[in-house]
């Protein structure tokens, strides 16, 4: 009886951690760099890594181009974004359910300049996507665009 | 005295922050499939919304001003950042025989154009999503459509493409291509989208 109990919570446990990790298959794998000239850096978790082309990035990276740099990545959800020389990008939030395109993505130039493209999060609900710039928060409605911060 | 020139500095660093602080322009671009599109841009209560290609806004210490922007300027301020954008991913339908997890024949050409679109991109990452008509169940058509996709990886990591590139998803019949009665042997709704990102 106990036995069978307990077989049954963990088989429940199972599933339930089953449809947790299929819900948020890759968190801790939201986009990769595929395009990256000059010098590029990765900052994660007190860490510097260099921003190499097929380096995995994870939520709240802060992507970093040098004076000759530049970076372009692919999201999860198809967004293309891309940095320009002297730039810092920061991926603060970024939730995606491949299944229902449900989500939740926000981005953040401290500085540079940025280009665009928005994915199916954005596609799905035009609130769920935004860029915050040091004074203003764009609201992303499928779309492409341009944005620059000069210190 | 001391206390006014105190006060002077503050005032003046105060000053040298506000002309000092960062200045921002946003430009929404055209869109190439031609959909609407806007970017609602707002800065504290003010918003400013650019919803014809090439609108601008301006952000500086008095709040958002629009600004006409052209392909040109934008070429010039963007031009490195617009260069480094990775290529959109390329999506692409393989079809199947009816009940099975066999390929028609043409789809057996369209996985060569696949490989072609994997060998133009520096790191190509791949998504596998199969689909089934309505004929069945749910269960068995989740499984079959599973199958579709690992039948589809399986041709692909045979061809040299390494496993780990490839996720494999099964949609069943929840996501039609040619929207059907349940029960319905619709070959349009066989297939598996893949896409190389």
């Amino acid at each position: 009886m106990m036995k069978t109990f307990s077989r049954r919570l963990g088989r429940g446990l199972a599933v339930v951690a089953a449809a947790l990790w299929l819900s948020f298959p890759a968190q801790a794998d939201v986009g990769q760099i595929k395009v990256a000239t000059g010098q590029v850096f990765v900052d994660r978790k007190g860490q510097s890594l260099p921003g190499r082309v097929g380096l995995v990035l994870e939520a709240d990276d802060v992507l970093r181009t040098g004076a000759d740099g530049s970076v372009g990545i692919t999201m999860r959800d198809n967004s293309l974004l891309s940095a320009g020389p002297n730039s810092i990008l920061t991926l603060e939030h970024f939730e995606f359910d491949p299944t229902t395109s449900d989500g939740r993505f926000d981005a953040r130039l401290r500085r540079g300049t940025l280009a665009v493209v928005s994915g199916r999060i954005a596609k799905k609900s035009p609130q769920a996507m935004t860029v915050r710039t040091p004074s203003a928060v764009l609201g992303v409605r499928g779309t492409e665009f341009v944005v620059s911060v000069d210190e | 005295m001391n206390r006014l020139a105190r006060g002077a500095a503050v005032l003046v660093a105060a000053l040298v922050v506000a002309c000092a602080g960062p200045k921002e322009t946003i430009v929404l671009l055209p869109n190439p499939a031609g959909q609407e599109t806007a970017v609602t841009v707002t800065q504290g209560t003010r918003q400013v919304v650019l919803a014809q290609p090439y609108d601008g806004a301006r952000l500086g210490r008095s709040g958002a001003e629009a600004f006409p922007s052209s392909a040109q300027q934008v070429q010039a301020q963007y031009g490195r950042a617009l260069a480094a954008q990775p290529l959109p991913p390329a999506q692409f339908t393989l079809f199947f025989v009816e009940g099975k997890d066999e390929f028609t024949d043409e789809s057996k050409r369209i996985v060569d154009s696949v490989f072609a679109e994997i060998a133009r991109r520096p790191v190509a990452d791949v998504i596998v999503i199969g689909h089934t008509d309505t004929v069945g169940s749910d269960t068995a058509n989740d499984a079959l459509s599973r199958q579709r996709a690992d039948v589809v990886r399986a041709a692909f990591t045979a061809r040299g493409l390494a496993a780990d590139k490839v996720v494999t998803i099964g949609r069943g019949k929840r996501e039609l291509a040619v929207p059907t009665a349940d029960g319905v042997a619709e070959p349009r709704n066989r297939r598996v989208e893949i896409q190389v990102r």
